[in-house]
């Protein structure tokens, strides 16, 4: 049976308790990242992080980007999107293809 | 000439030949597997961009009745609402096979099923945007999860489709290209040696004649010489 972690500042993430994911306050890139390969090693299978956060931890969050799990996804913050998560995808289409087509 | 050396022998010349006929069915092979993963890649990734596109829209439309919320009530009381979830989740997942990717696909389980029981607070105490934004949430969540699902595809579908394509690449610009140049040089190389030992026999043939005739003009000369002296 697998976990679902979410990650990010205080005010984000605070919601996502009451569906029953598991939330970890952390604004510091610092400790994001620590908390981040902590989390890979215990049964979470997705782990969003807010967009604000992940800004700052651009190559952990890259690590885990070929592994099955876990699927780490970006989710807008509080403070809106900042298009880091739309800007992944075409990075996706990008390495696919060799060039951006959408 | 080969970039590298190669021994210009009938035995390499099979083993090399064995060899091409290998790596052109390989890269033929290859690129069928390229095409078809693009065309389940296209297919995903446009999706992905609109599901994320709703799925960043319903969550702002969350935050924002959080904001409220925490505007209205004190940060304690909204902490202490918070604090005990009813619901749990579990996830579990399973594989998809999309040309030898595995890709995950994700199954839920929620404690309760049904959607009103999510709130863990009494509504007394709570302000009402609370619950708007919970309520948001839980519907963001589902079309969160569906994300993850399609996200994670379309990355682990790019890593495959990249590397496939190099492996097309290589086969197709170097590795080919590299064996039909040694092949043609191994041929010329055995076609010159048959050539120079045929040359070499008739060399040898025509020495021999030339021998002999030498000994048959002595020896004529010499029955000649007898005769007239005769």
């Amino acid at each position: 049976m697998y976990k679902i972690a979410v990650m990010g500042d205080r005010d984000s993430v605070m919601g996502f308790k009451v569906l029953g994911l598991d939330v970890f306050p952390v604004t510091d890139p610092e400790e994001g990242r620590k908390t981040l390969h902590r989390l890979a090693r215990e049964p979470y299978a997705i782990i969003y992080i807010t967009e604000q956060l992940a800004a700052r931890i651009t190559e952990e969050i890259s690590r885990y980007k070929d592994q099955l799990t876990p699927a780490v996804i970006l989710i807008p913050g509080k403070e809106g999107s900042l298009g880091i998560g739309m800007s992944k995808v075409s990075e996706s289409v990008e390495r696919a293809i060799g060039a951006n087509i959408l | 000439m080969p970039a590298t050396t190669v021994n210009p022998t009938r035995m390499e010349l099979t083993k090399l030949k064995n060899r091409l006929k290998t790596a052109v069915r390989g890269h033929k092979l290859l690129k069928d597997k390229r095409d078809e993963l693009m065309k389940r890649f296209m297919e995903v990734i446009r999706e992905n961009q609109s599901l994320r596109k709703s799925v960043e829209e319903s969550l702002l439309r969350a935050h924002s009745s959080f904001t409220v919320a925490s505007a209205l009530m004190s940060p304690e009381m909204l902490e202490q609402a918070l604090l005990y979830p009813k619901q749990s989740v579990a996830l579990d997942y399973t594989f998809q096979n999309i040309m030898s990717v595995n890709v995950p696909q994700y199954q839920f389980h929620t404690k309760s099923a049904n959607p009103g029981e999510i709130y863990p607070y009494g509504f007394a105490a709570t302000s009402g945007e609370l619950d708007d934004a919970v309520k948001a949430l839980s519907e963001a969540f589902e079309g969160m999860l569906k994300l993850a699902e399609i996200e994670k595809t379309v990355q682990l579908l790019a890593e495959e489709i990249e590397k496939t394509r190099r492996r097309v690449n290589a086969l197709e610009y170097v590795k080919i290209p590299e064996m039909q140049e040694n092949i043609k040089y191994i041929t010329m190389k055995l076609d010159e040696n048959e050539r120079s030992a045929t040359i070499r026999l008739m060399k040898v043939k025509d020495m021999l004649l030339k021998q002999t005739i030498e000994e048959q003009k002595k020896r004529d000369a010499a029955a000649l010489e007898a005769m007239s002296a005769g």
